[in-house]
């Protein structure tokens, strides 16, 4: 796993992200941005950003199953990802857990705190929000 | 601004090429192209080299001086560029800005990937480089369930079906059987890839472009002095790019390449053409879904119409509008970094006139369209036969 090891800091930096769901949003147009930004992409450098935690709740835009996993997810292949659209209106990838259910388009989710991968010789554990169906 | 001539092209067969290393490559796209426009090593003034991950793939970076160095240019000015998938158009582009601008007269554009010295998931989770690292490739979303989540929403809002993405495929392989570069030479069925192994749903094998070895080499001149070298120069008479984020979430939708229309409309500003004047063109196929993304974002048809026209032929060799004559990324292969300067190549030999039996009868004017990531990046150029 080469290839993850090297984006360890990166997990960690944005880890209010990752946990708790928190997205960024400009005060002076009020456009949401999740994963959160630091300048806005129609204020620019009058952006006014403030950070906004989200309600983990959304609904399935697109999904798929991964068959064919990179270095770091061999062990859990087949897992399905999915676009998610949240009620606050951005729309982000993610795990879905489908737990049993049939997901669809439109299918409603909300957010729960699961392990991602293990990392590196040492089996860091990274963390991450995945969906599951409400 | 001076016009620009390709007045040289140069490929290496596309593959598995277990005898030849990275720099083996590009040397033999890059002779073949040296002596299709009849021009000496030293002539070359500086070198744009499209590679997306030769780190990642061989270990070797700092790439564009060794690879001037392999091809026998001593000394010259020579740039790695590096946009994903769309590296090989990209650096065609700065080329042609390098030659239009008049700071040099002769540049060499190459483009090589060498991707089966490693394992399928090392490839898989270098080629998700191109997609965004940090939300996409670390939540163990690869670039095929990119290219699957794009499919899956195409076929919800427009009725888009599994059979009609194969039939993408099957057009692709059956032109690539024409070209003795492509890797794959074998026709298939419909039936074929309904059956082959999924990859990311709805995407199977079948439906993804292979992983391959191989180059491709072009020489741009000042079209004043492109008939020194060659009888037939190809003049580039639109040369753009757009970019998008990088994640596909983010976008305002899934179903359409934002990048690629952009381009594409600048494109034929630049050209003064409409999509109707296009007579040959390669598309940016590294997924099935992808070739019919681009035949709408580019134009062609509106959205939600292609894959039903590509399934009836309507883009067939020597039908209404010839698409991926080479075979495309699926038939041809795909060595990232090589593909979007041998769309060019194969652009320029139709033109030319020297595609054998995979000729498009009368080409005049012909089109190129890379994408790199999933869409982050679009490179579009539209060429004619210099008169």
């Amino acid at each position: 796993m080469i290839f993850m090891e090297k984006a360890s800091a990166g997990m960690w930096r944005k880890i209010d992200t990752r946990y708790n769901l928190v997205a960024s949003e400009c005060e002076k147009c009020k456009t949401l941005y999740f994963p959160p930004r630091i300048i806005c992409r129609t204020c620019g450098r009058e952006t006014r950003m403030k950070p906004r935690k989200l309600s983990g709740r959304g609904k399935v835009h697109s999904y798929t199953t991964i068959r064919v996993p990179s270095e770091a997810f061999k062990e859990l292949a087949p897992y399905t990802v999915g676009v998610i659209e949240l009620e606050e209106g951005p729309k982000v990838e993610g795990h879905v857990l489908e737990r049993g259910k049939k997901i669809e388009i439109g299918t409603k989710v909300s957010t729960v705190f699961r392990k991602m991968y293990v990392d590196g010789e040492e089996g860091l554990i990274h963390y991450h929000f995945k969906f599951e169906v409400v | 601004m001076r016009e620009v001539a390709i007045i040289g092209v140069g490929l290496t067969r596309f593959g598995e090429r277990w005898e030849h290393g990275l720099r083996d490559l590009m040397a033999e796209a890059g002779l073949n192209a040296l002596n299709d426009a009849n021009i000496e090593s030293k002539d070359i003034e500086m070198l744009y080299g499209g590679i997306m991950a030769s780190g990642r793939f061989v270990g070797q970076e700092h790439i564009a001086a060794l690879l001037a160095d392999q091809l026998g240019f001593k000394n010259v000015p020579a740039v790695r560029v590096e946009n994903a998938c769309a590296s090989g158009g990209t650096a065609l582009r700065e080329g042609y800005i390098t030659v239009a601008s008049g700071i040099h007269d002769i540049v060499a554009v190459g483009g090589v990937e060498k991707m089966t010295d490693v394992t399928t998931s090392e490839a898989t989770t270098a080629l998700g480089g191109a997609g965004d690292q940090e939300w996409e490739l670390a939540q163990g979303i690869t670039f095929p369930g990119l290219y699957a989540l794009m499919a899956r929403r195409h076929m919800h809002e427009y009725g888009t079906t599994e059979e009609q993405m194969a039939a993408v495929a099957v057009k692709n392989h059956k032109n690539a059987v024409k070209n003795k570069y492509a890797q794959f030479k074998k026709e298939i069925t419909i039936e074929d890839v309904m059956k082959s192994k999924p990859v990311a749903d709805p995407l199977k094998v079948f439906d993804c472009s292979p992983i391959s070895d191989g180059a491709a080499a072009i020489i741009l001149a000042p079209l004043e002095m492109a008939r020194k070298y060659n009888d037939t120069p190809i003049k580039i008479i639109a040369s753009t790019q757009a970019t998008d984020t990088l994640s596909l979430a983010e976008r305002e939708t899934l179903t359409a390449l934002k990048a690629t229309r952009i381009a594409g409309e600048k494109a034929y500003a630049q050209a003064k053409l409409k999509p109707k004047d296009i007579d040959v063109i390669e598309v940016h196929d590294c997924f099935t879904i992808a070739e019919i993304l681009s035949m709408e974002d580019l134009g062609f048809y509106k959205k939600g119409k292609a894959a039903k026209a590509i399934a009836d032929g309507e883009t067939a060799l020597n039908s209404s509008l010839s698409v991926n004559t080479s075979g495309g990324l699926k038939g041809c292969g795909h060595p990232v970094g090589a593909t979007g300067v041998k769309q060019a190549v194969e652009v320029a030999m139709q033109l030319r006139g020297e595609a054998g039996d995979r000729q498009v009868n009368g080409a005049e004017i012909g089109m190129t369209h890379n994408v790199g990531g999933s869409g982050a990046t679009a490179v579009v150029h539209i060429m004619k036969r210099a008169n």
